[in-house]
């Protein structure tokens, strides 16, 4: 087990230093985020650039397994899981103001998140739990397609999609394309909303879109992102290499049955309930 | 030709002074959003897009529509829009003028919108927007200036000048087809997601276009002495009306295949516009009232422009029908279309939009702003005219 998760924090921590740093670093194959050995360290872990390969199909592609049913029996770990994503971001509280609220990673009921589902009788644990909410990593994603800046694009060394807050121009296209309403607008100067303040993430100024970005900044740090960690040991959400046959996720992907969102939309989501 | 907007009657002035008046309330407000942010206006986290970018769709057609002047002047030398044609390339400059500033107010960044040039993305199709929404200005301010500086030459316009007079016709289908593929290319807004919205996005355009060019060809012969010809706006009346009819029947298709096909992703959009959404024992119907406006606007002007005696007979009852019918589209796209489409929201949440007054004072400084613009070219184009004349 340990030395899964070290290996997966290899993986993560590598192609997420691989995307996040910068547009020119985003170009490296996914071959060399699996050969680097130290993920802290891009000078000596990340091979430098070959020009403009293609990413390989079988390259890193995170995604996640959220286990609604260890949430339904301990509904504070997604509580905790969204406090530990607000401090970890410098997520405003615009204490509970529907127009302005930034959303990472969010809760609704089920008939809301899984639209496509049918909700009549449904079982008493799915009508009393709360899902967990956030943005999908689409493999193919709509937001992408439509921003015109590229402010929004798909790291190709790990399948994120990420948000450059300094080149958006605040046009909200990204919103508009969104099926899974996962963006955030900042309406107002979200500083003085932020409860508690953490240096290691920047803070966004008025007039940018924001979303879930997986923890990039995380990972390339070699630590899971911050909801996997606020649930660590329950199994509530598992975090990994899609493309990976022998990662853990893909291991209770192969073994449970899983559902995505609005899968008839061709969006390829990356994250998956078990319910 | 500048220098004929210097020179006017009172009136003249006075009506630049009113629209000035709207300009100034308009710059105060965007000054007010622009030092505070976007959280100024209505709109939401559930209604991201709101007047500004619905302005913006609306005035796209008023552009495309001066297309149905230019294409038959040119096209099939209909030599009656000989007069009108100039009217509707010049308005066809000011509503891009307007359109621009929409998206220019609309913008969480504005200071940021060259990013649109300097990283182009073509897969977005606000690129292809900007392209041809800047192109079809371009097209105009040049296809109108080159003609009617040889007009007042009393000269032929140079042979190269009608290549571009043709290729403005495709532009001009263009940019109200480019616009429509904003909303209909989104997977899960279903209101968005049809094939029909494009072609409605024309039939509208090519009512709303020439109703406003009526209209104001009948002021321009009561204030300035400029007759457009009773022809064409005859004829012009007729393209109205069909025009407005094929708008009608493409809504009728989107009641069918929501109502009809019961799916609910097609009919609540529907619903909510037209008769009022319910979710958690709460009905959402702001917009109710509007849309049966529309609805019965757009129905009555089309019988009002249909009588002889009205169009023919009565230029009162026909600028009239026209300012009507030009409403009635402008609630049906200019509102209805934008902030329906974000209800209900991915999550099927309902959150209603109402502008504020600052939003509202926006949004009356930039269509003034584009009036502003329109008064100057019709009082260079008129005073060309009637020196011709002279």
């Amino acid at each position: 087990m340990d030395k899964q998760r070290r290996k997966f924090l290899k993986i993560a921590g590598a192609s997420a230093l691989a995307g996040i740093g910068a547009p020119a670093l985003v170009k490296l194959t996914a071959g060399s985020a699996y050969a680097s050995t130290h993920g802290a360290a891009p000078a000596h872990g990340a091979a430098p650039a070959t020009g403009h390969a293609e990413a390989a199909p079988t390259g890193v592609r995170l995604g996640m397994v959220i286990d609604m049913r260890v949430i339904a029996d301990h509904p504070a770990l997604l509580d905790k899981a969204i406090s530990s994503c607000t401090e970890a971001h410098n997520i405003p509280d615009f204490a509970g103001d529907r127009k302005n609220e930034i959303k990472w990673i969010w809760k609704a009921p089920f008939g809301s998140v899984f639209t496509e589902h049918s909700t009549s009788h449904l079982p008493k644990m799915v009508q009393d739990t709360d899902f967990a909410v956030l943005c999908n990593h689409c493999d193919d994603p709509p937001c992408v397609r439509a921003c015109p800046t590229k402010a929004t694009f798909k790291v190709k060394a790990n399948g994120i999609v990420a948000m450059d807050f300094h080149r958006c121009i605040g046009c909200r296209f990204c919103m508009a394309a969104c099926p899974y309403g996962a963006r955030s607008f900042n309406w107002q100067d979200p500083r003085p909303y932020v409860k508690k303040y953490n240096p290691d993430f920047p803070t966004r100024m008025r007039g940018v879109v924001e979303k879930c970005n997986f923890c990039g900044e995380r990972l390339a740090l070699g630590k899971e992102p911050a909801c996997v960690e606020a649930c660590k040991g329950t199994g509530a959400i598992v975090f990994g290499d899609l493309n990976d046959p022998q990662s853990e996720i893909r291991q209770i992907l192969d073994r449970e049955f899983t559902i995505q969102r609005k899968p008839s939309l061709g969006t390829k989501p990356s994250v998956f309930y078990i319910v | 030709m500048i220098e004929k907007t210097l020179k006017g009657k009172p009136a003249y002035w006075i009506w630049l002074a009113f629209l000035g008046m709207f300009m100034a309330v308009g710059v105060a407000c965007y000054v007010r959003q622009y030092l505070f942010g976007l959280g100024l206006t209505g709109m939401s986290r559930d209604v991201s897009w709101g007047l500004y970018i619905s302005q913006f769709t609306f005035l796209v057609g008023v552009a495309a529509g001066g297309v149905m002047l230019v294409l038959p002047y040119y096209i099939h030398d209909y030599k009656v829009f000989g007069r009108i044609t100039i009217l509707g390339e010049f308005l066809a400059i000011a509503a891009i003028v307007m359109c621009l500033l929409f998206i220019m107010a609309d913008l969480g960044q504005p200071l940021r919108a060259l990013n649109v040039v300097l990283h182009p993305t073509p897969n977005s199709m606000l690129f292809y927007d900007m392209i041809v929404l800047n192109g079809y200005l371009f097209l105009n301010i040049l296809c109108g200036w080159v003609i009617l500086t040889a007009e007042r030459k009393q000269v032929h316009p140079p042979k190269w000048i009608y290549f571009f007079v043709y290729l403005s016709i495709p532009f001009a289908v263009s940019i109200h087809t480019v616009t429509a593929m904003l909303y209909c290319g989104l997977p899960g807004r279903h209101f968005w997601l049809s094939a029909i919205i494009a072609p409605r996005f024309l039939a509208s355009a090519f009512a709303a276009g020439p109703a406003l060019i009526v209209l104001i060809s009948l002021i321009l012969k009561r204030v300035a002495n400029y007759d457009a010809g009773k022809e064409a706006i005859n004829k012009l009346v007729t393209i109205m009306i069909y025009s407005a009819l094929l708008n009608l029947f493409f809504i009728g298709l989107e009641f069918f295949v929501g109502y009809y096909s019961n799916i609910p992703g097609h009919k609540e959009t529907l619903q909510y516009l037209f008769f009022g959404l319910e979710h958690h024992g709460h009905v959402y119907n702001n917009l109710v009232p509007f849309m049966w406006a529309s609805i019965i606007f757009m129905v009555g002007s089309i019988a009002m422009l249909a009588t002889p005696a009205i169009r023919k007979g009565n230029e009162f009852l026909l600028g009239l029908a026209c300012l009507i019918l030009f409403t009635g589209l402008w609630i049906d796209k200019g509102l209805g279309f934008v902030f329906g489409g974000f209800v209900p929201n991915p999550l099927l949440e309902i959150t209603e939009y109402i502008p504020t007054a600052n939003e509202l004072g926006i949004a009356l400084g930039i269509w003034a702003t584009g009036f502003f613009v329109l008064t100057l070219l019709y009082k260079i184009a008129v005073n060309v005219e009637h020196e011709i004349e002279h």
